[in-house]
């Protein structure tokens, strides 16, 4: 409960920088944040603690059987998750970061107030 | 850019050569150890990026550091793809399936010859992502501010 | 030489081609888009050839699959390993599902990428770094091909992101500081669309600790009981359900949602604004939301009104809205648009209503949509490369006397999107019409339900066909028709460009001669069969476990 209060507070500060910043740049820390913070919510939910037992990554070092698989391992999915959408967190980070210095190159600025120039 | 501080370069130049080797050695053993192609490309990367950051650049330099690892980016995908199709293609009569195990029964369980084609998208993935995130840095360190009133 | 062979082996097998065609779909533009940058350093022309080879194969495999589809669907599962163990038992591994319903929507999807790719081969004449235009453009088809085919939610994210990012660089392709500023825009709202599906498919995962569309439409029928007894998982259930739809209708960019869509559609280059006009929003928003909804939750009527209700609300807000803010722009484009959201609109209100006959309709009116408002972007683009002009304004009239093909797609096309007879927008708007006064019918005979709501709604979006045709004859008016102050020297666009538009209306026109005979009973009366079955498609994809559960 506390992971889960912890990663929606930090979502919710992604999103304030997202909408109240007019900064790209502060834009995009604003994304990155959301973004770890989901990654890191759903990256918990892996860890089921079992009472008594250890909680062992999830690598297969002996053959056990499929009751003792399931219970002593940590969940392998999220993290595989995880890892596909940290890099599509990258991809968006590093994208989002190139058209912001684009921007600038044309406009000189980096506020979203100056550049407005669609309407309707 | 020109380089940094002489103690800057030294450090660099012994230490980027250790970090190439150890991004390898994530990419090859991704299939036995935490790691993978990702991570090892990755840090494939920051080893490039770092000696690119100590040294400094001319922008000829910057200019072929693109185009080649553009080509190196692109030829990582199509050998991650190459691998998945060989399964598919391969075992005909409709045995075969999209990333099939092209090496079923070879190597030893648990040494680095082993886990049939897993190895083998590990280091087209690695390639991919190391000349990907160091065309990343290039395109962004390279955008000059030419911005002029 | 012994691949090709073993490729021909493949083929000879019939069933086992069928068979193997949803990872060709996916490894044949994937392919491409990794060699299209490396071929066209060696030569310009070769991105362009392995771009169209990829674009017609999957044209020809698309078509291939609606002609030899059978009732069951093809599951196709990516199942690496010795897990023999547990795999009778559960989907270990990411499964592909296409059946008829995916089948349709990969028919729409690369007929239009196809006929995009023939305008864009002059069009983009003028635009530097086509080698990167070529993959991006190949990796947007890549993600809406796997969307469309994936069996798995987060699969499905991982596709949606693949099509969405290479968007915000196409959008942004021009390098004009508007240009920019709407791929900037338009990225920060897709983005946090994406972020909020990440996170309800984390809540997912938590809740039943699957991924698998079928395992979960499963697992959501379990759950039902739980719901029932604790009332904070019934809160949750709702929580995940409303960032669900949130984040759909922001990538299909119905109204509440929609402020990005007016600046990001028009800056992309005319083949890509068709494209994201034409399927974009319809595979991202629309399909992956009705996927999850009929077939994932097996939501109906009866079930759960509140969410239908939503639906027509969110539906009727987009015909209105988007209808009235199109009748007062100034930009060719821009109009267009406007033209989407209000378009999009329809189909979520038959989608909403729920009935055969809606369903019918609105997924002809996907298909209706995708060529009409194709067409009329790619007018657009025919416009701008010859005048460079897209204000109406400043255009000032007269063109259809240079310009008489364009003209008279364009003029073909508003009547198809608007609804004429004899075209398919006509009977995709009026089977949604019908469906409501199905609804309708159905409603009168239970005193509990109000009736004429529901041919309330019938009415509106009735009159609203008619604002339609209203705004999209404010430029055959502004534009081609009339006459110019003075003299110009302009010609018909090139050949091939004019070849792509002939052939959209050519579609439209066989569309609506066929749709009784062929378009409703092979193709769209299925595809809504798929989605009224409800969660029986979990039982179609993964018998084994239905069986096994009673």
């Amino acid at each position: 409960m506390l992971i889960l209060g912890i990663s929606l507070v930090l979502i919710l500060i992604g999103l304030y920088a997202i909408i109240t910043k007019r900064n790209m740049i502060k834009v995009a820390v604003g994304f990155a944040l959301m973004e770890y913070a989901v990654n890191f919510l759903f990256a918990i939910i892996g860890f089921h603690k079992v009472p008594g037992m250890k909680i062992i990554p999830p690598i297969l070092m002996e053959v056990k059987t499929t009751a003792n698989v399931l219970s002593s391992y940590s969940d392998p999915v999220p993290q595989a998750l995880v890892l596909t959408s940290i890099v599509i967190g990258l991809g968006v980070t590093a994208f989002m970061l190139s058209l912001a210095l684009r921007i600038y190159n044309r406009i000189g600025s980096f506020d979203l107030d100056e550049i407005k120039r669609l309407k309707g | 850019m020109s380089g940094m501080t002489p103690i800057v370069k030294v450090i660099a130049r012994t230490v980027a050569g250790f970090i190439f080797v150890y991004g390898c050695y994530i990419i090859l053993y991704g299939h036995l150890s935490p790691g993978g192609g990702f991570a090892g490309g990755a840090i494939v990367a920051a080893g490039l990026i770092l000696s690119r950051l100590a040294f400094g650049t001319s922008a000829a330099q910057e200019r072929s550091t693109s185009i080649s690892s553009s080509i190196f980016e692109s030829s990582g995908g199509i050998l991650f793809l190459l691998v998945a199709v060989l399964g598919l293609v391969i075992f005909a009569q409709g045995a075969g399936f999209f990333f099939k195990n092209l090496f079923p029964e070879f190597g030893k369980g648990g040494t680095l010859v082993s886990a049939g084609s897993i190895p083998l998208s590990n280091i087209a993935i690695g390639i991919k992502v190391g000349a990907a995130m160091l065309s990343i840095f290039v395109v962004l360190a390279s955008t000059k501010y030419i911005f002029k009133e | 030489m012994e691949i090709l062979n073993a490729l021909i082996n493949i083929t000879d097998k019939g069933a086992g081609f069928l068979h193997s065609i949803p990872a060709l779909l996916i490894a044949i533009p994937l392919g491409a888009a990794f060699l299209a940058p490396i071929l066209f350093k060696l030569w310009k022309r070769l991105a362009e050839i392995i771009t169209g080879l990829a674009v017609t194969a999957c044209l020809v495999l698309a078509i291939y699959l609606v002609l030899f589809l059978g009732n069951t669907p093809i599951v196709y599962t990516f199942s690496g390993g010795n897990w023999e163990f547990i795999q009778n038992l559960l989907p270990l591994g990411i499964v592909f599902v296409v059946d008829k319903l995916a089948a349709f929507m990969l028919l729409v999807v690369s007929i239009l990428v196809f006929f995009a790719y023939l305008f864009g081969l002059k069009y983009l004449e003028r635009f530097t770094g086509l080698g990167k235009y070529y993959t991006l453009y190949l990796l947007m088809f890549t993600g809406m091909i796997g969307l469309v085919m994936t069996g798995d939610l987060f699969n499905m994210f991982v596709f949606m992101e693949i099509a969405a990012i290479s968007s915000y660089a196409l959008v942004a392709f021009g390098t004009e500081p508007e240009e920019l500023e709407a791929g900037f825009k338009y990225m920060v709202m897709g983005e946090i669309a994406s972020i909020m599906i990440l996170l309800s498919i984390a809540f997912i995962y938590s809740s039943t600790s699957t991924l698998n569309l079928a395992h979960l439409s499963y697992a959501f029928t379990q759950m039902q009981t739980q719901m029932a007894s604790t009332p904070g998982f019934r809160a949750g259930f709702y929580f995940v359900l409303i960032l669900l739809m949130f984040s759909f209708s922001l990538k299909a960019a119905l109204v509440p949602f929609h402020s990005w869509l007016p600046d990001a559609h028009p800056s992309a280059p005319a083949p890509i604004s068709a494209l994201l006009s034409g399927v974009f929003i319809k595979v991202l928003g629309v399909y992956a939301m009705v996927r999850i909804l009929y077939n994932v939750y097996g939501f109906s009527w009866e079930s759960s009104p509140e969410v239908f209700t939503a639906l027509i609300v969110l539906g009727l807000a987009s015909i209105i809205a988007g209808s009235l803010l199109a009748l007062n722009q100034k930009d060719y484009k821009r109009l267009l648009a406007y033209s989407s959201i209000s378009q999009v609109g329809y189909i979520i209100l038959g989608f909403g209503i729920g009935n055969l006959f809606a369903l019918i309709g609105a997924l002809a009116h996907i298909l209706a949509h995708a060529l009409g408002k194709g067409l009329l972007f790619l007018t657009s683009g025919s416009v701008v490369y010859r005048t460079g002009e897209r204000d109406l304004g400043k255009l000032g009239g007269g063109l259809g006397k240079y310009m008489p093909w364009t003209s008279l797609t364009y003029n073909l096309g508003a009547l198809s999107v608007a609804g004429i007879p004899p075209f398919l927008g006509f009977f995709s708007k009026m089977f949604i019409i019908l469906g409501a006064i199905d609804l309708a019918r159905v409603w009168d005979s239970d005193p509990s339900k109000p009736g004429w709501t529901m041919i309330a709604v019938a009415i509106i979006a009735g009159l609203f066909a008619v604002v339609t045709l209203g705004y999209l004859l404010k430029i055959t008016n502004q534009v081609f028709w009339g006459k110019s102050e003075e003299k110009r020297t302009l010609k018909e666009s090139p050949f091939i460009m004019v070849f792509a538009m002939v052939s959209l209306v050519v579609l439209l026109l066989a569309g609506g001669v066929a749709f009784f005979f062929w378009l409703k009973p092979e193709l769209l009366g299925p595809a809504a069969d798929v989605l009224l079955k409800g969660t029986k498609y979990g039982e179609l994809v993964l018998p084994g476990l239905f069986g096994a559960g009673g």
